[in-house]
């Protein structure tokens, strides 16, 4: 191989040829990834620019801008805006207690051998994905409406239990959201466990048997820390997710929700953007928001020893 | 080797033109990206201030070619009544004829649309519908809208001026309405007669809380439903009091006296006098209620004339049951409010911005056009000489479904009705009262009445 290349150098007519070849290796990797940095620039680095200098500007039109400092932020912080921190926070913890612990139980019976219909709970588990969230909203709203003929109510009613308004009141909206949020990305997360699992070595699960493990042993000592990548992964993504929740919410209470029960802070932003026409305190509450992701992903990387594992 | 690099290197030239071109095409793929598509058309003519009907060009045996003109509204009913004003101005002008293009989207979608295409300068229809609640919003700063003085001040004293008022702004009009929106009550006949009462005794509001009990204890059924997500139940009441959310130079009002009254008169109905219950589903708008209403569970509900599409659309089964009556009234108040509304208004970035303008004058405020959103649309028409014209005594949809007298009972209230105050901050003080304030005082009753108004009034002052 080495002498082969040697002898190609030496091959090379004269300095000049040597140029351009040196020219084109160094010119090339940029070509390459010329699509990526065009695309990332114009879809992403320009609009979060763009954004955050109009945090700083009142927008009343398109020649008609000024630059106001930090009003908008020091405007932002008030009931509204606390009430949306508060509400996505705890969507976003619920949802991750939940779409962690149950996919991965689901993916470890569905890797089974000796699951009875495993193939069609895989593709059952992973259909709602697929649906429109528009349709799976309006199905929701219907389903959780107050009156006593409504899908959730009369199943109560089953059970004798009394009717709910489960839309007009903090504790049960959230549930609602919540429950909206696992029936829809419960199937994705299964397929990332899924996934997780075949890269377990069946000789860990095969030793341990030996050693007298038992199911569930097995389970917390093998499986669990086996998927620690995918979890890491999961929650991640769910916090991105969460943080960034704004169709469930608009679907199931519109654009206003009553006394602020499923006011996200995407909502607020469409409210402030769109309903109030201040995009530049939509755009401070967008920032904001980043800040706060970007800061709780890193602590939950940090923590993790993410970026440990990297510098290794 | 090279003639390889030479491949690959092409390979990204291309991939990377591909990416720029797609990125162009998108952006070009908006629905308005481009209004006009026959630039050939008789009028493109600069914007001048004149544009009589008669336009300089010479008459030519052959049909001129159709102007296209973009229409974007949120309501499916107003494209009737635009496809049918298409071919009254075609027929009446011949010479300069317009081909309609109407998109009909979600309500918030369009609204947002609109805003995006009007704050970026690019994309706006030639004509639009804008709802009031979010009329303000546009108003903002230099109106990306075209002043519409030139059609309206000619007609001034024909129309009824409080419901142009909702749309302008420094004395400039912006936009023109599809109908009064005058407030009234719809009692469901057979549960009155049941219970003995007659609607028409009912005058003021202790008349109607006395027959509310009675209703409800000969029946059981509540007198009426309450909104808490929206105000259409409470916004009548104050301006019907001459109080608004805002003062007429824009400052907010919420807590005044009339107000804080109105929301405790509310208050009691449901929780001391026991005559009223919360609207299923939250709002006079949501399916629940209508399924709920449809079976003829509430003796009453106050809401705007165009309401009634609402009862022949969604509750067929109150045909014939239903009646409609003005107003119970407050002490010194006013019969009627002019509630709700859609503005039509025409973009600056319209390229026929003078036969655009025209043409939705033809529409809407001539007096044909004007009787015709009665006929089309139900609606209650803003210019007055309509109102006595005898087309309007024809039977249509709505007087199957109410009973003849509809019109009487409108002529009887339409010219007592107090102005709103539209103003800067008018959707945030909308959309406080429509989330915080019911919500909080008739809902989960965590607030009276007065620390509701008097907080989201902080709050609107903070803005």
């Amino acid at each position: 191989m080495n002498t082969g290349t040697m002898k190609n150098t030496n091959l090379l007519p004269g300095k000049a040829g040597m140029k351009v070849h040196l020219k084109q290796q160094k010119i090339a990797p940029y070509i390459f990834v010329l699509p990526f940095i065009l695309s990332f620039s114009i879809f992403f680095l320009y609009p979060i620019i763009s954004t955050v200098i109009m945090s700083f500007q009142e927008i009343l039109g398109p020649k008609d801008v000024t630059f106001i400092g930090l009003k908008n932020y020091r405007n932002m912080i008030n009931e509204h805006f606390f009430n949306a921190i508060w509400v996505t926070t705890r969507y976003t913890f619920l949802t991750i207690l939940v779409l962690v612990p149950l996919p991965m139980i689901l993916a470890v019976f569905l890797n089974r051998r000796k699951t009875i219909g495993r193939n069609f709970f895989r593709s059952a588990f992973f259909i709602p994905a697929l649906t429109s969230v528009i349709v799976a909203g309006l199905f929701f709203r219907l389903a959780f409406g107050e009156q006593d003929t409504t899908l959730v109510n009369m199943i109560l009613g089953v059970f004798g239990l009394p009717k709910r308004t489960w839309l007009q009141q903090g504790s049960t909206a959230m549930m609602v959201m919540v429950i909206v949020c696992t029936w829809r990305w419960l199937g994705v997360n299964i397929i990332y466990f899924l996934s997780g699992l075949q890269s377990i070595p069946v000789e860990q699960y095969e030793s341990a048997s030996i050693d007298g493990a038992n199911e569930w042993q097995k389970f917390l000592r093998i499986t669990v820390p086996g998927l620690k990548p995918v979890i890491i992964y999961v929650v991640t993504i769910s916090v991105y997710g969460g943080y960034a929740m704004f169709s469930e919410s608009y679907l199931l209470f519109g654009p206003r929700s009553p006394g602020d029960i499923g006011l996200t802070l995407v909502s607020l932003i469409y409210q402030l953007g769109f309903f109030e026409n201040n995009l530049g305190a939509g755009s401070a509450v967008g920032i904001t928001l980043l800040g706060i992701v970007m800061l709780i992903n890193m602590v939950q990387l940090t923590l993790t020893g993410f970026f440990k594992k990297e510098s290794d | 080797m090279i003639v390889k690099r030479f491949i690959s290197l092409g390979l990204a030239i291309i991939m990377i033109t591909s990416l720029i071109l797609t990125g162009c095409g998108s952006q070009g793929k908006g629905p308005a990206a481009d209004p006009v598509k026959e630039p050939s058309a008789p009028v493109t003519a600069p914007k001048t201030e004149t544009s009589a009907p008669a336009d300089p060009e010479p008459a030519k045996p052959e049909p001129a070619k159709p102007t296209t003109l973009n229409f974007w509204t949120f309501q499916e009913l107003h494209k009737s009544f635009m496809d049918d004003a298409v071919e009254t101005w075609n027929k009446a002008y011949s010479d300069k004829p317009i081909e309609l293009k109407v998109d009909v989207y979600p309500f918030d979608d369009m609204h947002n649309k609109l805003l995006i295409a009007l704050q970026s300068g690019t994309g706006a229809p030639d004509i639009v519908d804008i709802e009031c609640g979010r009329f303000p919003t546009f108003l903002k700063g230099t109106p990306a809208l075209a002043e519409l003085n030139r059609v309206v001040e000619p007609i001034k004293d024909k129309l009824i001026m409080g419901r142009m008022d909702n749309y302008a702004k420094d004395g400039k009009y912006y936009g023109i309405d599809y109908h009064v929106g005058a407030q009234v009550i719809y009692y469901n006949k057979e549960i009155l007669d049941q219970a003995g009462v007659n609607a028409d005794d009912i005058k003021t509001w202790e008349d109607y809380i006395a027959a509310g009990k009675i209703i409800m204890e000969k029946t059981g059924k509540p007198m009426t439903t309450l909104e808490v997500t929206d105000h259409w139940t409470y916004y009548p009441l104050i301006t019907m009091q001459n109080s608004d959310y805002l003062t007429a130079d824009g400052t907010p009002q919420l807590d005044n006296e009339a107000n804080i009254k109105s929301l405790q008169l509310l208050s009691d109905m449901l929780y001391k006098d026991e005559i009223a219950i919360l609207a299923p589903g939250g709002w006079h708008h949501a399916e629940e209620y209508w399924a709920w209403m449809n079976q003829g569970n509430a003796a009453s509900v106050w809401m705007p004339m165009w309401y009634m599409g609402r009862f022949t659309q969604y509750m067929p089964d109150l045909k014939g049951k239903m009646i409609i009556r003005p107003m119970p009234v407050f002490q010194d108040g006013m019969k009627s409010a002019g509630m709700g509304g859609t503005g039509t208004a025409v973009t600056i970035q319209s390229k026929n911005e003078d036969l655009a303008v025209d043409f939705l004058a033809e529409s809407k405020l001539s007096l044909e056009g004007s009787i015709k959103t009665w006929t089309i649309l139900g609606f209650d028409p803003i210019r007055k000489d309509a109102w006595s014209d005898p087309a309007m005594e024809a039977d249509n949809e709505y007087t199957q479904y109410f009973g003849s007298d509809i019109f009487s009972t409108l002529q009887s209230i339409v010219s007592d009705i107090g102005p709103i105050h539209y103003g800067d901050l008018y959707p945030t003080a909308l959309s406080l009262v429509q989330k915080n304030v019911m919500f909080k005082v008739l809902k989960e009753q965590s607030q009276t009445p007065e620390q509701a108004l008097k907080e989201a009034n902080e709050e609107l002052k903070m803005k």
